[in-house]
């Protein structure tokens, strides 16, 4: 039994998307692995284009083209509850990254035991069809249901996330509704299958400090009654402080960093999570104290540095070394594992 | 969105009376007055008009008196059916016009039709299908819709059709039924003759609504939801059909307003060229002719129909955007 | 390192070297950077050619015709295109074979045969028929023609005659100076109204707006060509050509500034929320010097691609009327004109030469319109 506990819910080895074009390649995502622990909520920060959003995306199968897999295993661990898994004693471990991204299989785990939501809930609900009507959608998808049971369901399901009327809500556009409602209609409809993980993209960036904290507060309850697993990206360090077990660091497409959050916050390893933990303003900071942000700027895509990603904006940064080999992921401590060559 | 309807509806019921005095000045356009003209036209051709006859005309017409009285007595026999009586005839205008003008509406929907259902489709494929043979394809048949105008087309395909299959492939009925009333035969005839004329007219149409779904879908697709959509698990298919297409396909739906006034303009013209029995070939005679009140009562019909098209094809809007029927400001 | 081309380049940190090429693209006025962006429009450059050429024929008409366009030559009935040999032999020395006329033994009718003995030389700034070059400079040189005499067996006639024996090539090329000009005279007629009724519309909004937007959309619904026809058809006969060309651009441009209002209005609109046009006016610019000073610079690229893209719709409802035989008439020369004697699918049937001036339509119209993308796609910053 202890065995199975600690079978990770998922399991990402050596990812990597890629996107073709003209212009050149982008290496999205290039080389990521970590491990996602059940009923966990993983926090994935880093900056704007550092490739979060690429392995959410890549883990659901949904990249967009010219984008594609190119390397690496997802290795997902099925609830062998649910129905069409194999019995009691095989654990059924699927490769995602080995799925077809639009074949049945793959289509089966999308929505139902993966669902994923997203930063703008105003542009990611169809401005033409009612809300309720996108919630039954993936209720009748996944589940043998009429659509009466499916609306009632999804009226339900509304009522769970806090939207006060749900009978009138479900017949909304969602124009109509505000950003908090709308996001919590989006958390509706992505639990409406009730999924073993959900994926969120940076779901309170574009909401208010008020209703951000309901939301959270919202995916912490529903986390606790229902056992599932949260990947959480975000940029922000305070979100992640809040809500997260584990952390996982990212920088131009590699994990830099993976601790429990406790360690990445009091003992961060990598020169990278030092350097963003100092640039979060303090509460505590003298008045008139100067922000230390990160030196440098984000490289250009097509414009990678050979060796590690972070070097040339690294404080200590070692020439010969830093620069010429690129370092691998290695474990320093219980769980805490560091890219970087002044560990290794 | 009844007050959407009503806005629409006003704005028709304006655009007729523009027609309408558009389409009087047409008949006061020749010189003198039009009723001593007709008595002149009938005297020329042999009709005598009795004094009486002349001085009824007269006074039905309002001649004398200032224009707008003679607008609105025109408007007055116009409302109740009297559409005066065509010279070049000798018949009134309303036995000369007959069915052309239903065949001139039957052509025009067609071509409106066509123009739906080829475009939409090709669209979305070319917007789906990016770069492909097909959309490339799709894009070629749009350069010449757009770059070569519907009558010549007409004639180039006349002529291929005439040199390269011997036929006339003109006029929507056969010879024999031209004249014939009208019979199951005569509809399937009709049916038979219509899709080159209806293509011929809707090319140019079908051509730019290509481009415009394939732009808006192209932008729709995108957008946030589509992904939303893909990440429920949905098939590819109806990830596409039943979201961007539907965004897409309102801009799209508003433009068929547009585009009916264009196909019945260019169905005058090319019916010329093809020889339909319908409205043009009527309509350029009687203005070579100056039969005045034959040509400004067919300007004035076309007018009323291609506005009556337009109210519908609002309505049908609404009816498919559910946006315009919740802001209703 | 392979950078992808952009035109904006990212600011330079400081300390970093701004070379010469940044410098450019940073001092590059607006017409630069249009132009830079459209250089990359392959098939809008060589619409721009196409177009220019037209407009060399425009100028030059009465050079590059050679045979007198009206004179008419019932002899010279329907005769089919003559084949031009460029080479005699190894010489570089064009000629086209004389053409003898003869009657089909079966059906009886007027048949041309090209005679193989007789080689008509066809010389380069021949003489031909007088006219002024530009309007200024009488002349009698022409591109090309055939010696003197008018000979029946020695004439050139390159894409045929019309039924009154008048060669095809010299209409054509007067047709294209009338045809392309009334488009250039109707644009900016529309031009005009459309400028000045939209930048109403959009500029003052309201009741202004709604007013002006209410007589476009009633415009719009209206089916133009029988309008038009009723119109034209309305000219009092006996006006002159001139009078009639006038008419008829007229008569077209009222129905067609409607697009270009639109264009305007929605620029408009979109430019009053601008901050840099209400920074205009809290400094204290008049309304006026707000508009032209301003707001206008914005938009001429868009003005300018509405424009170029009007011109099709000119050119070709000029040519549908002349075609028939409502605008336009003779003696005056157009497309419209000429295309005017293949009506009839008959005539066409035994002549199909006739149907030549369809193509330059269709040229030009295409010309027209890809040219127009092409400026359209060079004038939105926010593009890609």
């Amino acid at each position: 039994m202890a065995a199975e506990r600690t079978l990770p819910l998922l399991s990402v080895r050596g990812l990597k998307t890629y996107f073709h074009q003209d212009e050149g390649t982008v290496k999205a995502v290039d080389g990521v692995s970590f491990d996602l622990a059940p009923g966990a909520t993983l926090g994935v920060v880093g900056e704007s284009g550092c490739g979060k959003s690429v392995t959410a995306r890549s883990i659901l199968g949904i990249v967009d083209r010219p984008g594609r897999i190119v390397a690496g295993e997802i290795h997902f661990c099925r609830d062998r509850g649910r129905p069409g898994a194999h019995g009691d004693a095989a654990r059924d471990v699927i490769d995602l990254a080995a799925l077809p991204p639009n074949g049945p299989a793959m289509r089966a785990i999308r929505g139902a035991e993966i669902a994923l939501i997203f930063q703008e809930p105003m542009s990611s609900f169809s401005p033409v069809h009612s809300v309720g009507s996108q919630i039954a959608e993936a209720i009748m998808l996944h589940q043998q249901v009429s659509r009466r049971e499916a609306r009632a369901k999804a009226i339900d399901m509304l009522r769970r996330v806090g939207v006060s009327l749900p009978e009138q809500r479900v017949d909304q556009l969602s124009n109509q509704l505000s950003g908090g409602l709308r996001q919590r209609a989006m958390i509706a409809m992505a639990l409406s299958c009730h999924p073993i993980l959900l994926i969120a993209d940076e779901p309170t960036t574009a909401l208010d400090v008020t209703t951000q904290s309901q939301i959270l507060e919202l995916m912490r309850q529903l986390q606790r009654e229902d056992g599932m697993a949260i990947m959480l990206i975000t940029h922000d360090l305070g979100v992640v402080a809040e809500m997260a077990t584990d952390v996982v660091v990212m920088y131009l497409g590699r994990v830099v960093e993976q601790a429990p959050v406790d360690a990445i916050f009091h003992a961060p390893k990598h020169p990278y999570t030092q350097a963003l933990l100092r640039s979060i303003p303090r509460m505590r900071s003298r008045s008139r104290e100067r922000l230390t942000p990160i030196a440098g700027s984000v490289p250009h895509p097509y414009d990678r540095p050979a060796g590690c990603p972070f070097h040339p904006r690294c404080p200590q940064f070692m020439a010969g070394r830093c620069d010429r080999q690129e370092p691998a992921l290695r474990p320093v401590a219980a769980g805490h594992a560091v890219s970087c060559f002044l560990y290794s | 969105m009844l007050a959407y309807i009503g806005r629409r509806a006003l704005l028709a019921i304006f655009t007729v009376w523009a027609i309408s005095v558009l389409s009087f000045a047409i008949i006061q356009l020749p010189p003198g007055d039009y009723v001593t003209s007709y008595i002149a036209q009938m005297a020329s051709m042999g009709s005598v008009v009795s004094d009486e006859e002349a001085q009824t005309l007269r006074i039905q017409y309002g001649l004398g008196q200032p224009i707008y009285i003679q607008y609105l007595k025109w408007m007055k026999l116009v409302v109740q059916g009297n559409f005066g009586m065509s010279m070049e005839w000798r018949r009134p205008v309303t036995e000369v016009i007959g069915e052309r003008l239903w065949l001139t509406v039957v052509v025009s929907v067609s071509a409106l039709i066509l123009t739906w259902t080829l475009a939409l489709p090709i669209g979305i494929y070319s917007a789906v299908r990016q770069y492909s043979v097909g959309d490339y394809v799709a894009t070629f048949i749009g350069f010449i819709g757009l770059a070569v105008p519907n009558f010549l087309l007409a004639l180039v395909i006349l002529y291929g059709g005439f040199v390269l299959f011997n036929a006339n492939i003109g006029g929507l009925f056969s010879p024999e039924l031209q004249d014939a009333p009208w019979s199951a035969a005569k509809v399937w005839d009709l049916a038979k003759h219509l899709p080159i004329p209806a293509l011929i007219l809707g090319l140019a149409g079908t051509a730019q609504q290509i481009r415009i779904m394939r732009a808006n879908l192209l932008d729709e697709l995108r957008k946030p939801y589509v992904v939303t959509a893909r990440s429920k698990g949905l098939p590819e298919r109806t990830v596409v059909l039943k979201y961007p297409v539907r965004v897409a396909l309102n801009p799209f739906a508003s433009t068929i307003g547009y585009t009916l006034p264009y196909i019945v303009s260019g169905s005058i013209i090319v019916s010329l060229v093809l020889g339909l029995p319908t409205v043009g070939p009527l309509l350029l005679k009687a203005l070579i002719a100056q039969d005045m009140f034959l040509a400004g009562t067919i300007v004035l019909l076309l007018g009323l129909m291609t506005v009556a098209g337009t109210l519908i094809s609002d309505i049908l809007l609404v009816w498919i955007d559910p946006r315009i029927r919740i802001e209703d400001t | 390192m392979a950078r992808p081309e952009t035109l904006l380049e990212p600011v330079p940190a400081p300390g970093e070297q701004v070379t010469a090429g940044d410098q450019r693209i940073f001092v590059a006025s607006q017409w630069q950077l249009m132009w830079w962006r459209f250089r990359k429009h392959k098939v809008a450059l060589v619409s721009a050619a196409m177009i220019a050429l037209f407009y060399v024929v425009v100028i030059g008409a009465d050079f590059l015709a050679y045979a007198d366009p009206n004179v008419s030559e019932a002899q010279r009935s329907l005769m089919p295109p003559q084949r031009l040999y460029v080479f005699d032999g190894w010489r570089f020395a064009p000629y086209v074979h004389g053409i003898k006329g003869a009657r089909d033994p079966q059906t009886f009718k007027r048949v041309y045969v090209a005679d193989p003995e007789v080689k008509v030389p066809v010389r380069f700034f021949a003489e031909g028929f007088e006219y002024r070059f530009l309007g200024l400079f009488p002349t009698n040189r022409h591109l090309i023609g055939v010696d003197g005499d008018r000979d029946a067996n020695k004439t050139i006639f390159l894409l045929g005659t019309d039924v009154q024996g008048r060669d095809l090539w010299s209409r054509l090329m007067y047709g294209t100076r009338i045809s392309l000009t009334i488009g250039l005279i109707g644009v900016a007629m529309s031009l005009v109204l459309g400028v000045i009724l939209g930048g109403l519309s959009g500029f003052y909004g309201g009741v202004i707006d709604t007013v002006i937007q209410r007589v476009i959309e009633i415009l719009r619904s209206i089916p133009t060509i029988p309008l038009w026809m009723g119109l034209a058809a309305a000219l009092p006969r006996d006006w002159t050509i001139l009078q009639v060309y006038f008419a008829i651009t007229i008569i077209i441009s009222l129905l067609g500034w409607t697009e270009l209002a639109r264009v305007v209005r929605g620029r408009f609109l979109a430019l009053r929320e601008e901050d840099f046009v209400i920074s205009a006016r809290l400094v204290g610019c008049s309304r006026m010097r707000t508009i032209f000073v301003h707001m206008v610079p914005s938009f001429m690229s868009h003005i300018i691609a509405a424009t170029t893209l009007a011109l099709p719709a000119m050119i070709v409802s000029e040519t549908a009327l002349s075609f028939l035989g409502l605008g336009l008439r003779p003696p005056a020369i157009s497309w419209g004109v000429l295309l005017q004697q293949a009506q009839n699918v008959q005539t066409v049937a035994i002549s199909p030469w006739l149907m030549l001036p369809a193509l330059p339509v269709i040229v030009a119209v295409m010309a027209f319109n890809f040219l127009g993308d092409g400026l359209r796609d060079a004038a939105d910053p926010y593009g890609r």
